[in-house]
């Protein structure tokens, strides 16, 4: 067997996929991915703190989307782009981010010192 | 020449390999894969510890993503606010309320199937709106412009310096920056932090008087008989 062959085969790949830049469709994909973990953690978390952890997981994946518009890198040839509109906005999300965080940590922390739990089923009170 | 240097021709070949590698795109799949990898595993584990840790490394691969797109500073600010704070306010959630009976609430396997499949679904539609638009395919051109982050910060003092080569003179004459938006938001931080602040109080938990002086009373008279 010739002794070259799996560094073929890794060539092979390399020249397929490694060595193409990569494009907005790529960055796309991860935001879709991190969109998606986001949202399935918000959907089945029973503990309050995991559904925290999934809208920050969405918000990331917004500001995937939004870098990859918006990237001088990733402009393709006659495509457009919304230039420094992308890195601005991902800037205030990431602001936002901070503060729906911390006003949901306190208000679990509130629920907590309540109800002695963090399980939302339990978070009922509204339906008297 | 092959049969006789083995080493040599691997050699070769291994350099010629290098030269074909784009380690942009190469250091991109190492850190998509990371970032995916761990939302996964945020999702998967049940225990809110290692949600923490995932969702810790999940955030800082996005970071080199952001890096690798020629973002700096976003990069650099989302290594710092979410990774440095949000993450660290979260964990400190997590240290706070992780007793025993609550560090892994399982969720019934029912409401999991639910979620994937809700999940599944999502993730085709968005991939199909993906791939659907054909010059978001187009690989990129490289590096066009000078990484800087003089642009952005000037926008955020409202006065745009980047050039855009698509704008027709009376259209440059109205572009704005984001000065408004930057005052709303460092105010609508003050006052979320403030608020914060607030809510999560160490509160006494007060008494009624009465109540107190008759809790007492029947606390005395019992130790007393």
């Amino acid at each position: 067997m010739n002794p070259t062959a799996p560094l073929c085969a890794a060539g092979f790949f390399a020249s397929g996929v490694l060595s193409d830049p990569v494009s907005v469709t790529h960055y796309l994909v991860v935001g879709a991915i991190l969109f998606t973990s986001g949202v399935v953690c918000m959907a089945v978390k029973r503990n309050a703190l995991g559904i925290l952890m999934g809208i920050e997981l969405v918000l990331n994946g917004a500001n995937v989307n939004f870098i990859a518009f918006g990237s001088p890198y990733l402009r393709g040839e006659g495509s457009a782009s919304i230039g420094l509109d992308g890195e601005a906005i991902a800037l205030f999300v990431i602001l936002l981010a901070a503060a729906e965080a911390a006003v949901a940590l306190a208000i679990t922390l509130n629920f907590y010192n309540n109800h002695s739990t963090v399980d939302i089923d339990q978070a009922d009170d509204l339906q008297g | 020449m092959m049969g006789t240097l083995p080493g040599d021709s691997l050699g070769m070949t291994g350099m010629v390999l290098l030269a074909a590698i784009n380690w942009h795109s190469l250091l991109f799949y190492l850190f998509a894969t990371a970032a995916c990898a761990c939302a996964v595993a945020v999702v998967l584990t049940d225990n809110v510890v290692r949600m923490a840790f995932y969702l810790v490394l999940s955030l800082g691969a996005t970071a080199g993503i952001f890096f690798l797109a020629g973002a700096d500073f976003v990069g650099a600010m989302q290594l710092m606010i979410y990774v440095g704070g949000t993450l660290v306010l979260l964990v400190f959630g997590v240290m706070l309320t992780a007793q025993s009976p609550f560090v892994s609430i399982r969720t019934p396997s029912s409401d999991k199937v639910l979620g994937g499949i809700v999940g599944a679904a999502l993730l085709m539609v968005l991939l199909l709106a993906a791939f659907s638009v054909d010059s978001w395919r187009r690989p990129a051109m490289g590096l066009v412009v000078a990484p800087s982050a003089t642009p952005l910060g000037m926008a955020l003092l409202g006065v745009r310096v980047d050039d855009d080569p698509t704008a027709t003179p009376a259209a440059a004459s109205i572009r704005s920056g984001y000065l408004l938006p930057f005052e709303i938001v460092s105010v609508h931080l003050l006052v979320v932090l403030v608020g914060a602040a607030y809510l999560a109080r160490a509160k006494r938990r007060r008494i009624p008087r009465g109540i107190e002086t008759a809790g007492a009373d029947a606390a005395t008279t019992g130790g007393r008989s």
